[in-house]
């Protein structure tokens, strides 16, 4: 049976991704996984994220040790699988971990496996190799001092007075919104459409729904603009999809990639997977879920979490703007933005009335889609807007 | 329960979503989540701790009466006795 070999890589978490930081396997020698088992857990730009795995396989091979930094598409590990798994070429950035997101792979340094830091040949704790990779020290040049010539902490200890340049997780974070935000401006032609949305049927619903509920169970307005977004996305599939090497690639599962402020600076975009299948309750879990482990240190997100997003969402809550443009995050073709809810008068049957009003955006690639089909999504998404209860 | 264990008990909730707020750095008389920089979700996460130490549920209906550190207490104090 087991006859062919799986590659496990250092994955590409999105376009800004050049490398990652190995910090911890969960597996071992001879372990079976099933796909969607997370296997390691890595240390990028984004935080700790929790690695998960596409294939079902017994783990045959563990080639890099904790705590290793390597670059995007490193081989990592190696499972022996029943299934043949289709891996173009040598290119190693197009392997395995990345097939499921091969749209991303266009943005990958490519990496040859010779790449690979070659382990087996310095003998350190975690600790040490901990403490090696905030020095950013290289083990190998180091002579261990330990049994077997092991290296240990007083092996590395002189070098921590040597004042080495640190970056802090927020800066990391800022230098890979700069990186992806950059290559959006520079790459994607954006078209930006705006409705004012009148949702006061969801505002009432809302009151209606929570008035008897405990705060854990209350409904927030996120959760039923993303379903509602979902479900008409479903008709407008220009919208939700990959731009890769010159063509659009639509994606029949719609992934809503979540912009989530952190407290102290940048943001993450985590993924809700098939949105347009879920219920407005498992939807409001989901959000529950992924801001509170984006926004705390030891919550990790998954990897697919990151890599998923087919189109994204970005809400200014009740404190924001009164609308926000976004800047679409590349690979996707579209980024919808919502500004603070408010209330203005509008003009209902020549009758002047008060009215919630949310303004909604659209920001698209105009290499996908045009202004009018753009305008279309917004006034069928208002359209849903008006029966909350059929969400 | 005196004003202060009261202020006490909020502030603790508070923290629970914004680890790094003290005390002193809430203005009374202002928007308590533009105080505390915490958003819609946050805000839920709040009145959730807040609930499981005092045992005082703010219905949705009454979030007026509770968006400053001042109306808060008053509120409070009042369910309490």
């Amino acid at each position: 049976m087991d006859q062919y070999s799986y590659e496990i890589t250092m994955p590409s978490l999105g376009a800004d991704m050049t490398e990652g930081t190995l910090v911890e396997w969960l597996i071992n020698i001879g372990d079976e996984v099933k796909k969607g088992d997370i296997v390691a857990v890595i240390e990028t730009q984004k935080g700790a994220i929790d690695m998960e795995i596409y294939q079902e396989g017994k783990v045959s091979e563990i080639l890099v040790q904790p705590v290793t930094k390597v670059p995007v598409g490193t081989v990592l590990a190696r499972l022996a699988t029943a299934v043949e798994f289709v891996v173009e070429e040598v290119d190693a950035s197009k392997d395995a971990a990345l097939v499921k997101t091969e749209p991303h792979v266009e943005y990958v340094v490519n990496v040859k496996k010779e790449m690979a830091v070659p382990v087996g040949t310095v003998i350190a704790s975690p600790v040490v190799r901990k403490r090696a990779q905030e020095q950013h020290l290289d083990l190998s040049n180091i002579k261990g001092s330990g049994p077997s010539g092991a290296i240990l902490l007083r092996d590395i200890e002189p070098a921590s007075s040597v004042s080495s340049k640190s970056v802090t997780p927020a800066e990391s974070i800022r230098a890979a919104i700069a990186r992806a935000m950059e290559k959006s401006k520079k790459e994607i032609p954006h078209y930006y459409i705006t409705l004012d949305i009148d949702i006061s049927p969801v505002q009432q619903w809302l009151q209606k729904e929570n008035a008897d509920k405990e705060p854990e169970q209350r409904m927030l307005l996120l959760a039923v603009l993303l379903k509602a977004v979902a479900t008409t996305l479903i008709k407008y599939p220009q919208l939700n999809g990959y731009y890769i090497d010159g063509s659009f690639k639509e994606n029949k599962a719609i992934n809503i990639g979540n912009v989530i402020s952190l407290r102290e600076g940048g943001l993450m975009v985590p993924a809700i997977h098939d949105v347009e299948q879920m219920s407005l309750t498992e939807i409001m879990d989901a959000i529950r879920d992924i801001s509170s482990r984006s926004r705390s240190r030891g919550g990790h997100l998954r990897s697919s979490e990151l890599m998923d997003a087919t189109i994204t969402i970005t809400s200014m809550g009740e404190r924001g703007s009164d609308s926000v443009l976004g800047v679409i995050y590349p690979p996707q073709v579209a980024i919808i933005g919502f500004g603070k809810p408010r209330q203005l008068p509008q003009v209902r049957e020549s009758e002047i009335v008060v009215c919630d009003v949310i303004t909604t955006s659209l920001s698209a690639d105009h290499r996908v889609s045009d202004g009018i089909v753009g305008a279309k999504f917004l006034n069928a998404l208002a359209k849903k807007l008006q029966k909350p209860e059929l969400l | 329960m005196s004003v202060d264990e009261l202020k006490q008990l909020i502030v603790a909730a508070i923290q629970e979503v914004a680890p790094e707020i003290e005390e002193s750095d809430i203005d009374p008389d202002e928007d308590i989540r533009e105080e505390c920089d915490i958003d819609s979700m946050d805000f839920l996460n709040f009145l959730a701790a807040l609930k499981n130490s005092s045992g005082v549920n703010i219905p949705e209906a009454d979030y007026p009466q509770v968006n400053t550190l001042t109306k808060m207490l008053k509120y409070m104090a009042e369910r309490l006795g």
